[in-house]
């Protein structure tokens, strides 16, 4: 098909690209690091997929069911720290646009406080659930609700480490391809956290409080 | 919030105790003792020809696609020949085990393997033959072999590549360790709820089989990423969607494919985890657990794997057919096409794994139709190598028998598919050996895709061609053993024949038995004919020298480099002017030129953080399995500080100057002149040193500062 040129000139085919200069780094590892969100929303998927089969009355093996212990007031406030964490990055980053690397890193502290927020809430109310019998082993469907939710605090818990690492690093290095790379992608990361949360709370708290 | 475990367990060592050693197993204590002494050997003679410092700087720290897609592949061949080794002994065992007269050894009452030990075995088998041998055998190639036919110097993130290599070889020791420390699952491959429980299945054969399998289902994800991002960002100039090798749409498809679904195998598999660990009621037979959802969940992975293999042996097959055609490949757009259908097909056709689970008319009915659909672009693929060959300067050199195999093994296996894909049919055969010699026909597909590209493409990696006599002695002994193994238990499916017998009861099956141990025979031979064709082309390797066109009618961008592939892969990055651009430049008369200037280039530094990463990987697995917490935790908290640490770090690379490089490609070049004939060198570096790599004598270890680095992450 097209390999059977008829005219070609030896003079005057380009056959080497001596100053061709390959990829952007930036975008290149932004575009990896989105295919391995991918990826971690077909993990969320998939257990969503198992929450929704446990989520019978039957999964319940007759003990308590999310409408008892879901306190979607309570997790509301969980709600609003991560997305005031999620605001606090965005504004970092805005800040960086402007090589402002004090303000980039009071929006990084500020995620990372909401953030801990968000994990301190968690714990407690999965604490207050444990003491109210309602453990990981209670029933097929607080096993499924328990996982979802904890799998999603994981998570948040490295995306902490991680908004550690980078206040580190720009403190010590500014803004590099490597640094900014970095942020980039943690920004994606923090917010695809954030849009899971959303169907975190409306599919299991939500609806679980009035099933 | 932990289980309470039934048998022992103390805070220091976990479940680990000197009992959990098989020390008076007559099968495993032997081999144990070989294992050690050959162990040994191989330390005793890298100390002695003082190999230690080559094999540190050349391979374990390195970052070279190629160098790693070659690990990769021997992986895959070490696990492959376990993996066989694993099934001569499911075929011994039934043809001894056969009939209530049959004799029984080592304390088993038929055969010499009891029920236990007999399970361990096939599930070890299947595992292994998947995910230790066929996918790290295609990542290799993929690995080596796309980054050169888009014209990359490399992957987009040659670090992370090392880091999936070495996870893929933890998963690999760890189940290895599974022989002589503790047992192995018993509950197949695929496992089966609720019989992996915790109160059914005590040991820790099951927490070996669910940390294997998520290590390599990391590494493959991983990978996966990696050859996607290669593949979209790294293309050479002139290199349109349009103008892409066959391998690599391929590839593209299959790593969506494995991107998109190992992460449902790592939640399924994560859930057993929970059940086992923490107690939780997943897939339980009480306490409202659902059994079918942990088998929905992982075919819901394990169909899209099956295509994850298959597609790269396509690709394999569309290189090796028009090359020894001497035609361009028939129905280029239709072969895409056919790809991205088969690939977008596989996600919709899980549920035929399990068409007895009774879902009901409407459900069978949608995956029954979803999976014949699955017979067009497959036989559109098939036609288009049958046209390609059709009228073509035909060669049957070793490579295109192995393809032309893989041709026929497709054409059984896919016929014997379409029957499975009838409920009515598969309520009859049903977990019958017939299922077995149908998907054992569809593997046998990728190993002779495989063994084919060993042949086709070994001159490029290691700049000689192996021996054509021994290659087709291999070949049809290959192809007997599979005919002899396979046909007959299509015949014993039909007689209702199931999987998975310890025992076999009927006697009137013993013939059929009998043929297929000697199949396993002439399959033994077959793998000592491969150990002699590399003792041969090892031996003969001057005299089978290979040039840069290896086959003197090859096609695709990587026969344009030399043959072995220097370690930047190409000098000057080469401008594509048409689809099979190296047939279109002997077209029209420009073979064999050369860039008329060299500039700086710029590679990735080597840095051993991707072993000590998948080592502790291993030790995270080991003591996860024996649920030893303490060193669990510390193996977690050491590999997110080597991360960490490593990020900091970064890695500069390095850069070659345009004269080193013009000074390389000169020697290449007299080396090509060698090979006419006038002058050869012994050329040991051949396999060693000089192996793809005119290799620096130091490669620079990672850098330290991080400013405007290239590659890594």
């Amino acid at each position: 098909m097209s390999s059977h040129g008829n005219t070609v000139d030896p003079k005057k085919t380009v056959l080497w690209d001596a100053e061709y200069h390959g990829h952007d780094v930036i975008s290149t590892r932004s575009l990896g690091f989105f295919l391995y969100l991918l990826s971690d929303g077909m993990i969320f998927a998939t257990l969503f997929a198992a929450y929704g089969v446990l989520s019978y009355s039957h999964n319940y093996f007759g003990g308590p069911t999310p409408s008892q212990f879901v306190h979607p007031w309570y997790t509301f406030t969980q709600t609003v720290s991560l997305f005031l964490s999620v605001l606090a990055y965005g504004m970092g980053m805005a800040a960086m646009k402007n090589r402002n690397r004090g303000g980039l890193i009071s929006g990084l502290l500020g995620a990372l406080v909401l953030g801990v927020v968000f994990l301190c809430l968690d714990v407690h109310d999965m604490t207050d659930l444990a003491r109210q019998g309602i453990t990981i082993a209670t029933s097929g469907g607080t096993s499924a609700f328990i996982i979802l939710t904890q799998v999603h605090a994981a998570h948040i818990f490295f995306g902490l480490i991680w908004i550690l690492v980078m206040v580190a690093q720009v403190s010590s290095k500014g803004f590099t391809t490597d640094t900014v790379g970095r942020l980039l992608s943690l920004r994606m990361f923090w917010h695809l956290q954030a849009i899971i949360w959303v169907f975190v709370y409306v599919f299991v708290y939500l609806w679980g409080y009035i099933s | 919030m932990l289980v309470q475990l039934p048998g022992g367990w103390n805070p220091l060592l976990g479940r680990l105790a000197l009992d959990q050693i098989p020390y008076d197993n007559p099968i495993l204590a032997p081999l144990f003792v070989a294992v050690v002494i050959g162990t040994l050997v191989m330390l005793g003679l890298i100390t002695y020809y003082r190999k230690w410092g080559y094999l540190w700087k050349e391979w374990l720290t390195t970052v070279d696609h190629k160098k790693l897609g070659v690990m990769y592949i021997i992986i895959g061949l070490v696990m492959l020949f376990r993996g066989f080794i694993d099934g001569l002994m499911i075929r011994t065992q039934q043809v001894w085990a056969n009939g209530p007269h049959s004799s029984g050894v080592f304390g088993a009452v038929h055969g010499y393997l009891t029920p236990f030990h007999f399970g361990q075995v096939y599930s070890a088998h299947g595992l292994i033959m998947i995910l230790l041998a066929a996918t790290p055998l295609l990542v290799g190639f993929m690995n080596i072999i796309v980054p050169i036919q888009i014209g990359a110097r490399d992957m987009a993130y040659p670090y992370l590549n090392a880091l999936g290599l070495w996870i893929t070889a933890a998963a690999a020791v760890l189940i290895m360790i599974s022989l002589f420390v503790g047992d192995f699952a018993h509950n197949g491959w695929f496992g089966y709820a609720p019989i992996f429980e915790l109160q059914y299945s005590p040991g820790v054969g099951v927490d070996y089989w669910i940390w294997t399998l998520q290590l390599t289902a990391l590494g493959t994800t991983l990978g996966g990423i990696n050859l996607l991002v290669t593949i979209i960002k790294m293309r050479a100039p002139g290199m349109t969607w349009f103008r892409l090798p066959i391998f690599v749409w391929t590839s593209l498809s299959a790593n969506i494919i494995a991107l998109t679904s190992f992460p449902a195998l790592q939640v399924a598999l994560g859930l057993v985890a929970a059940d086992r660990y923490f107690g939780s009621h997943f897939f339980t037979a009480g306490f409202g657990g659902n059994l079918m959802l942990y088998t929905n969940l992982f075919w819901l992975w394990g169909h899209p794997e099956v295509y994850f293999v298959i597609l790269p042996a396509f690709g394999m097959m569309s290189e090796i057919f028009p090359t020894f055609s001497e035609k361009p490949l028939f129905g280029y757009v239709t072969m895409v096409a056919a790809s991205f259908a088969i690939a977008g097909v596989s996600w919709m056709v899980w549920l035929h794994h399990f068409f007895t689970m009774g879902a009901g008319p409407q459900v069978n009915s949608f995956f029954s139709v979803a999976t014949m659909l699955v017979g067009i672009p497959t036989g559109v693929k098939v036609f288009n190598w049958a046209f390609t060959m059709y009228r073509g300067r035909i060669t049957y050199s070793a490579a295109m028998l192995w393809a032309i195999g893989a041709l026929f093994m497709l054409l059984v296996g896919g016929m014997t598919g379409m029957m499975l894909a009838v409920p009515a049919i598969n309520y009859m055969v049903h977990n019958s050996v017939f299922v077995i010699a149908h998907f054992h026909s569809m593997l046998l597909v990728i190993v002779y895709a495989i063994f084919g590209s060993v042949i086709f493409w070994f001159p490029k990696v290691f700049g000689f061609r192996l021996d054509e006599h021994w290659a087709k002695v291999m070949f049809w002994l290959f192809t007997a053993g599979s005919m002899l193994v396979f046909v007959p238990m299509y015949m014993l499916g039909f007689m209702g024949m199931t999987r998975r017998l310890d025992y076999v009861f009927n006697p009137a099956w013993h013939p059929y038995l009998a043929v297929m141990e000697a199949g396993i025979a002439v399959y033994c031979l077959s793998v000592l004919s491969f150990v002699m064709l590399l003792y041969v082309s090892i031996r003969d390797r001057v005299k089978n020298r290979a040039e840069a066109d290896a086959w003197g009618s090859s096609r695709s961008l990587e026969w344009l480099t030399h043959s072995p592939v220097p370690f930047y892969n190409f000098a000057v990055t080469p401008h594509v002017n048409a689809r099979d651009e190296v047939a279109w430049r002997r077209e029209h008369g420009l073979d064999g030129r050369q860039p008329d200037r060299y500039v700086d280039i710029h590679m990735p530094s080597n840095t051993g953080m991707a072993l000590y990463i998948g080592a502790l990987t291993f030790v995270l697995g080991f003591a996860l399995t024996w649920r030893i917490w303490w060193l669990s935790l510390l193996a977690l908290v050491a590999i997110i500080l080597l991360m960490v640490i490593r990020s900091f770090r970064g890695d500069d690379g390095y850069t070659i100057t345009g004269a080193e490089l013009e000074r390389m490609e000169k020697d290449a070049l007299r080396n090509r002149t060698r090979a006419d004939g006038k002058y050869v060198t012994d050329g040991l570096g051949q396999l060693a040193g000089a192996a793809m790599a005119y290799s620096r004598n130091s490669p620079p270890m990672g850098g330290n500062s991080s400013s405007g680095s290239q590659s890594g992450i």
